[in-house]
């Protein structure tokens, strides 16, 4: 696509153009490759995984992971307490952690970027209702107001991501009302509204594709809080439900083995660290090449 | 700054078929109710069919904000009134929102100041003046893309079919106005605003858009408002004039004789300033003091404070804009400085 555009030395699209920004960034490219790698692991773990992830060899408890003496070539990285194999129950984690990234970011992003819209354009009603509650929400701590949520849906899977995305609202909504009361006062605004249109087009169609940026950068950001919230739902025995491989609950669940057999919680600690790592890194290196005024040093 | 529009028979033909858009005591504020800032003050002003209407004024003289109230863009906080409010006859004030965004952008369009910024980053330009073509004639796919094709080889736009699909930081200036008049004229308009259309560019570039501007009102018979701060565009393009200062229109006549005679102190002190009455001068005539701000509106003529002649009449009483200037006493044609820099 590159070369073609070079070829008849027509104007580079914007996804051309960002692509070029982004790839000049080493560490961001690497973390693009290892975040590729892990999206590629789960989503294709029944395949990838040499066992079911909760299925139980009872021969086969606390074996350490291949390069240690006693490991087994069946069990890559070792099993746990119960004989499961932790690296199907990685490869399967790794599921349910980007499902519950990926969900909750959605979950979040969409509710608050209308609510940031609507208090962007209606400032005089609308706009005061909107960012108090926001501030309410931004008042009590990310992960305490998950467990409240939590509390009163009860734990699960889909209320994991409700509970995540709760926190992650406010966030979204005072990004997107502040980027839209930018460009709300702009002079393209106006002659849109010149050519007749009406406040929605004015919202979704006009403004909110130059306000993109920044919430694009803070959903990779938030992504990788949310796989950290998750884990740690899951720690505190709130998160996902025992028997699914969750990262947390998996590091919950081994830390009494932790002197015994430091395998079982070191590989979901090291999963979790590596994949929040690729991620904020990805994020990074989106907020430089969708930085205008960072693309113009370059 | 030397010539004069040609065709002043024709001009005087247009003008009896009667008014385009009619202006009558436009008042816009801003601030409290009890102690509003009135940023267009009593404006009265007269669009015939096809003819040329160069504003002139200062910074904050409200020229801009007279026509931005015209489009119903002022916001809420800002009121606008007005005696009449008419297009074609047609009430502005008083017609629906919807029937009022049929008219303007259709009939009545607007060429800003800054083109890249009236522009939308994050669309092609063929998308955005093919948005204006769905919105009030209805044009769709390939009959959109070749009109708009079109409208860019009408405003000179080099290599229209490929510049169609270009974004506005890739464009220079001169062409992104280009673009902005393509979509001001996308409909055919029949009074074009042109705020300050060429104050964004530079001198060449300038001309260029000026005489596309011109040729374009010529060959559609449309009416243009040309609001600047340039007295030479208004002195070579415009028909007739309107100068304004602090929010009202302090004189309007047509363009040779007030360039001739101006009769406003006003008139008289900008004309005065022009480098071309001023050859020989270290230092270029200038009239001292600022426009009179929120808190410090004067209760008679609002030039009082800076007028060369002022008397004490002035000072306690606001004159009405009579035969065309806001004045007790107008200069006569002999005190003029145009007619003393001719001789």
């Amino acid at each position: 696509m590159n070369a073609s555009a070079m070829v008849e030395a027509a104007p580079p699209t914007p996804l051309a153009e960002l692509w070029h920004g982004y790839s000049a960034n080493r560490g961001a490219l690497a973390a693009l490759v290892v975040l590729a790698l892990i999206v590629f692991g789960a989503v294709f773990a029944p395949w990838l995984a040499p066992h079911d992830p909760i299925e139980q060899f009872r021969a086969h408890m606390l074996t350490p992971p291949l390069w240690q003496v006693g490991g087994m070539a069946s069990y890559p990285l070792g099993t746990d307490e119960l004989g499961r194999c932790i690296l199907s129950r990685l490869l399967h984690g790794a599921r349910i952690s980007l499902a519950i990234g990926a969900l909750s970011v959605l979950m979040s992003m969409v509710p608050g970027v209308v609510l940031g819209l609507v208090a962007a354009f209606y400032e005089r009603t609308l706009s005061a209702p909107i960012m108090r509650a926001m501030d309410v929400l931004l008042a009590l701590p990310g992960i305490l107001l998950a467990i409240c949520v939590i509390t009163i849906l009860g734990p699960g899977l889909v209320n994991t991501m409700i509970a995540i995305a709760v926190g992650a609202l406010p966030g979204y909504t005072r990004l997107a009302r502040g980027a839209a009361l930018v460009e709300r006062s702009k002079e393209y605004v106006t002659a849109s509204r010149v050519a007749g249109a009406g406040t929605m087009r004015l919202m979704f169609v006009t403004v909110l594709p130059n306000c993109l940026a920044p919430l694009i950068v803070n959903a990779t950001l938030s992504f990788s809080s949310a796989v950290l919230e998750t884990a740690a739902l899951g720690f505190l025995g709130l998160g996902v439900p025992a028997p699914l491989p969750e990262w947390g609950t998996m590091l919950a669940s081994a830390r009494d083995y932790i002197a015994r057999a430091p395998w079982v919680v070191t590989m979901p600690g090291l999963a979790i660290l590596v994949s929040v790592l690729a991620i904020n890194l990805v994020g990074d290196g989106l907020r430089d090449a969708l930085d205008p005024k960072l693309k113009r040093l370059q | 700054m030397r010539s004069r529009p040609r065709g002043g028979p024709a001009q005087s033909a247009l003008r009896t078929m009667g008014a385009l858009l009619e202006v009558r005591n436009l008042r816009v504020e801003f601030g409290p109710r009890e102690a509003p800032f009135p940023a267009v003050d009593g404006v009265d002003l007269q669009v015939d069919r096809g003819e040329v209407l160069g504003i002139v004024g200062e910074s904050g003289s409200g020229k801009s904000v007279s026509m931005l109230a015209v489009l119903g863009l002022i916001d809420a906080p800002g009121r606008v009134s007005a005696e009449a409010l008419r297009f074609e006859g047609r009430d502005l004030l008083t017609m629906k929102p919807r029937e009022r965004r049929g008219i303007v952008g259709k009939d009545i369009a607007i060429v800003f100041q800054d083109a890249l910024a009236s522009l939308n980053p994050a669309y092609s330009v063929g998308f955005q003046i093919g948005e204006v073509l769905e919105a009030h004639l209805g044009f769709k796919g390939a009959a959109q893309r070749s009109r708009v094709i079109k409208l860019l080889e009408q405003v000179e736009m080099p290599d229209a079919k490929r510049r169609i699909d270009a974004y506005p930081h890739q464009l220079s200036g001169g062409m992104n106005q280009r673009v902005g008049i393509a979509m001001a004229l996308a409909c055919n308009p029949r009074l074009l605003i042109a705020d300050e259309p060429t104050t964004s560019l530079d001198v060449t570039v300038q001309a260029q858009i000026m005489a596309l501007l011109a040729r374009l009102q010529r060959e559609r018979e449309m009416a243009l408002v040309l609001i600047t701060h340039d007295l030479a565009l208004v002195a070579e393009h415009a028909h007739r004039v309107a100068v304004m200062y602090a929010g009202q229109v302090v004189e309007t006549a047509a363009v040779p004789a007030l360039f001739d005679a101006p009769r406003h102190p006003y008139t008289a002190a900008l004309l005065a300033a022009l480098p071309e009455h001023n050859r020989g001068a270290k230092r270029l005539e200038a009239l001292p003091g600022i426009v009179p701000g929120r808190f410090d509106r004067p209760r008679g003529c609002l030039l009082a404070p800076r007028c060369p002649r002022v008397q004490p009449r002035c000072t306690v009483e606001r004159p009405a804009l009579q035969d065309g200037v806001r004045c007790f006493f107008p200069l006569s044609l002999r005190e003029s400085p145009g007619v003393r820099a001719a001789e």
